[in-house]
């Protein structure tokens, strides 16, 4: 399968293998979450939705955050850290994601294409997408 | 074995389960860069410490607090990172320097002074 971004123990890649197997037989419309730059969390309260990047070491300029049909789409581009490796310099370990990525949330129905707002800090590209008003639970009240 | 283990997690604390940040590790002419992603840990949380020849990372993962949140889909599923790195004898533990911004953390670690490279001059009699 693939590489997990932030391998852990042993028992944990077991869990998460047997996690992987689980959903292969369930996959949705949009197949199986492969992981990958940036690693993304979601969430979501009564009335927002939230979506946290764990993408490091980016201008946050440079991030490209599209949100379009209820598809929200993150990309850019993470430059290489590392020189060009010559006589004198050596890499010996070489772990951290470089190069292009571009990671694609589908959000539910409810949501408000106006009200998103993103925040980078600590290398965390948090992304909140509001619900809209009329979505949110109500109390009737009976007359 | 026995040994290592123990190096590495001197106490009960330490053993807390913690994800294994990716790193890039560099060696030139002088010294060794370490290059280490670790997002959503704020420069106050991250504990970068040399202990005789152990340099060892932890960072814990402080993110915004949204009341009510339900996670739906979790790939970093734990509020920690930590690694450990074994020093070479030539490496000078006591001139490592370090920055961290936006989740990556850099540490340079320069080669003692016997150890740097030096050009030997051939006589010719």
């Amino acid at each position: 399968m693939y590489r997990s971004l932030f391998p852990r123990d042993l028992f944990a890649e077991m869990d998460r293998l047997q996690r992987d197997l689980q959903q292969s037989f369930d996959p949705g419309i949009r197949g199986i979450g492969r992981g990958g730059y940036p690693a993304l969390n979601v969430g979501s309260t009564p009335g927002s939705i939230e979506v946290q990047a764990f993408a490091p070491g980016l201008d946050p300029a440079s991030i490209d955050v599209n949100l379009e049909r209820g598809v929200l789409t993150l990309q850019g581009e993470r430059a290489a850290a590392l020189p060009a490796s010559d006589a004198t310099t050596t890499v010996h370990v070489n772990e951290r994601f470089a190069g292009r990525f571009r990671r694609v949330v589908s959000l539910p129905d409810d949501i408000d294409p106006n009200a998103v707002t993103a925040r980078y800090a600590d290398g965390v590209l948090q992304v909140s997408i509001q619900r809209r008003a009329s979505a949110q639970p109500r109390r009737i009240t009976v007359q | 074995m026995n040994t290592v283990t123990q190096t590495r997690q001197p106490d009960a604390e330490r053993r807390e389960p913690a994800l294994l940040p990716p790193v890039d590790v560099v060696e030139d002419a002088n010294g060794i860069t370490l290059y280490a992603d670790m997002p959503g840990v704020p420069k106050d949380r991250l504990v970068l410490r040399v202990e005789a020849d152990t340099l060892s990372l932890e960072g814990e993962v402080v993110l915004p607090q949204t009341e009510g949140l339900a996670a739906s889909h979790v790939e970093v599923q734990l509020p920690r990172y930590r690694r450990a790195f074994t020093l070479s004898k030539e490496l000078d533990a006591d001139k490592v320097s370090a920055e961290f911004a936006g989740g990556v953390l850099r540490v340079r670690i320069p080669k003692a002074e016997h150890a740097q490279p030096r050009r030997i001059a051939v006589q010719v009699n």
